[in-house]
């Protein structure tokens, strides 16, 4: 009976600490969503809503779009969100479509220069990506891609980590007697990658999308470094910018902010099983 | 490996077996399958890898204007002021995250992954939303949560235990109030590593110790420990190359700079100031190459380290 209670007091403490928290966690998400509604005056004396005589103590009538108002007018945001939306489904697309296929090659297929390849890819895994960016901007120069949309696309289309990330999926979810049987009824190799393998690669199919789309998503010093139209500006660069123009307007600056957090925040919500078994399962398996 | 698959080494080896049809097939599939991401990886890739290396020996004015000036760069490096200020400052950033965020990801990993935790799966998700935002929105958030009289960090702490309102953190404490924002951001990464990790962990080895008379701390260092050491390693390394590579949340937050006495330059930053501010690529790529070295031999430590764990249990 006594551990019993103690088991039960223990299970309370611990909820109650993860409750509190997760309460630490969510409070600058909630701050920034009340933050974008309210004045300057009223963001420095109320932590979350504004304190008046309204319903529940809270002054709604000083809750406003002003913040919202000034940043469709004034800053390029629509098409910042256009170009964040392209950059980063393309990119999606492109990356996983190519690295699962150069994945599944060096997993089920053995060629001439298999391991020369594969050597290629782990040694690539650990180039940290700043030691590119100067001679990857000169290579862009050199093609005469700078301030296009493809000095983001081509680059982040081939990731050597996916290919890792792929490999280890094929070796793990892809049989090969299946293949096999594939081959015997006369099915090609290449729509035997799309017909067998890649259902089969599902799961890391819709967590290397996520991954990658989140990764270009949150890309700031890629466009900053390879674009120069302002009007080509993703969100990243758009909102940072806020930062230098309307430092003074905290209204505006989180609506910028909010604006571009939701949307992936939204995406995440309604993937998240996938995002999170394909985070992990590099470490875990690797 | 199916007898298919191994017609193509044998075709490698000193016997030169007669080329099947299949294999044949099956290589050029391969190649036909690796060549459009290999094509990209080389361009962008391998090619600017390779133009790294010429780069750093000399000295640029933009992607149009190069002298040669041989190990100059780097030469010029160790002896640069600012170089020393940046790596510093990322070192000691780099240790606070991994001194405070590591334990703290653990910690609750292990109160998660409780069996009697009731909505596992919501704490999980709240914990972990804050690695959605990405550095450069989470550095517009933390940019006013730290401002001195209007941020919420010293309005809660005023309100809490009466902490100064003025407490100057992105003027003075730039470093803490980093270490600050990328615990917020971060920890619930960390997290769910740790929790697929601890399914590692054999329960009825944790059973055993609990029958064999071990506390909760023993049992930790002895079954949960060693189980989670190969991923804990892993968490480890990549926290550390993301941590020495800090950029956007700084430069976001501190107005494009280094922030007051360059307190808050970075050393990715310095390499960004100098390659696209100043405009000097080579002197970039030579700043590219120390880190890139620093950190590969801290990759090659890892592995050893773990490798040799792996050996002893």
């Amino acid at each position: 009976m006594n551990t019993r209670i103690s088991r039960i007091l223990q299970s309370i403490v611990t909820h109650a600490g993860l409750v509190l928290v997760s309460v630490v966690f969510l409070v600058p998400f909630l701050w920034l969503i009340a933050t974008s509604f309210k004045t300057n005056s009223d963001v420095a004396e109320s932590v979350l809503l504004p304190i008046g005589d309204g319903l529940f103590g809270v002054a709604w009538d000083r809750l406003n779009l002003d913040g919202y108002r000034k940043l469709f007018n004034q800053s390029p945001i629509w098409s910042g969100m256009i170009a964040s939306t392209f950059l980063a489904s393309v990119t999606a697309v492109c990356a996983t479509l190519l690295s699962s296929m150069a994945g599944y090659a060096l997993a089920k297929l053995r060629f001439r220069g298999h391991k020369l390849a594969l050597g290629l890819v782990m040694a690539a895994v650990i180039i940290p990506g700043p030691l590119l960016l100067a001679p990857g901007f000169v290579v862009l120069h050199k093609m005469g891609l700078l301030d296009s949309y493809w000095a983001l696309i081509l680059p982040a289309a081939a990731p050597a980590f996916g290919v890792f990330l792929f490999r280890q999926a094929a070796i793990g979810a892809v049989p090969d007697t299946l293949l096999e049987a594939a081959r015997i009824d006369g099915c090609g190799e290449v729509r035997m990658f799309f017909m067998v393998a890649l259902p089969l690669l599902r799961p890391m199919v819709g967590a290397f999308m996520l991954i990658t789309f989140l990764g270009v998503w949150t890309n700031f010093i890629g466009p900053q470094v390879v674009l120069q139209t302002p009007g080509k500006f993703p969100l990243a660069v758009v909102v940072a910018q806020l930062r230098g123009s309307y430092y003074q307007e905290y209204a505006m600056m989180m609506a910028g902010t909010l604006m571009s957090v939701l949307p992936v925040l939204i995406l995440f919500l309604m993937l998240q099983r996938e995002f999170i078994s394909g985070l992990t399962s590099g470490a875990v398996k690797g | 490996m199916t007898t298919l698959n191994m017609d193509g080494p044998s075709v490698r080896g000193k016997m030169k077996a007669p080329v099947s049809p299949l294999a044949k097939r099956s290589a050029i599939a391969g190649w036909l399958m690796l060549a459009p991401w290999l094509l990209l990886f080389i361009i962008f890739t391998v090619w600017p890898l390779f133009m790294a290396a010429g780069l750093a020996g000399s000295q640029t004015f933009g992607p149009k204007v190069t002298t040669p000036v041989g190990f100059g760069n780097f030469k010029n490096l160790f002896a640069d002021p600012l170089f020393f200020l940046a790596c510093k400052n990322t070192i000691l950033y780099t240790l606070g995250s991994l001194f405070i965020q590591l334990p703290l990801a653990l910690g609750l990993a292990l109160l998660l992954n409780r069996p009697d935790i009731r909505a596992r799966a919501f704490f999980r998700l709240v914990i972990f939303s804050p690695a959605l935002v990405g550095a450069a929105f989470s550095a517009m958030m933390f940019a006013v949560i730290l401002e001195k009289r209007t941020g919420l960090l010293n309005l809660i702490l005023n309100r809490l235990v009466g902490w100064d309102v003025q407490f100057p953190w992105l003027q003075e404490h730039i470093l803490p109030a980093l270490i600050i924002a990328s615990l917020w951001q971060w920890t619930g990464f960390n997290m769910v590593y740790f929790l697929a990790a601890l399914q590692n962990v054999r329960q009825d080895l944790l059973e055993a110790a609990r029958l064999d008379g071990a506390g909760p701390i023993r049992r930790f260092m002895l079954v949960t420990l060693p189980a989670i050491k190969p991923v804990g390693g892993f968490v480890v390394l990549l926290s550390v190359i993301g941590s020495m590579q800090l950029f956007e949340l700084p430069y976001i937050m501190l107005s494009s700079s280094g922030g007051p006495e360059n307190r808050g330059l970075t050393v990715v930053m310095y390499l960004f100031q100098q390659g696209f501010e100043a405009g000097d690529l080579g002197y970039a790529s030579a700043i590219g190459w120390v880190l890139a070295v620093f950190l590969m031999m801290l990759a090659l430590i890892q592995r050893k380290v773990s490798g040799d764990a792996e050996v002893q249990t």
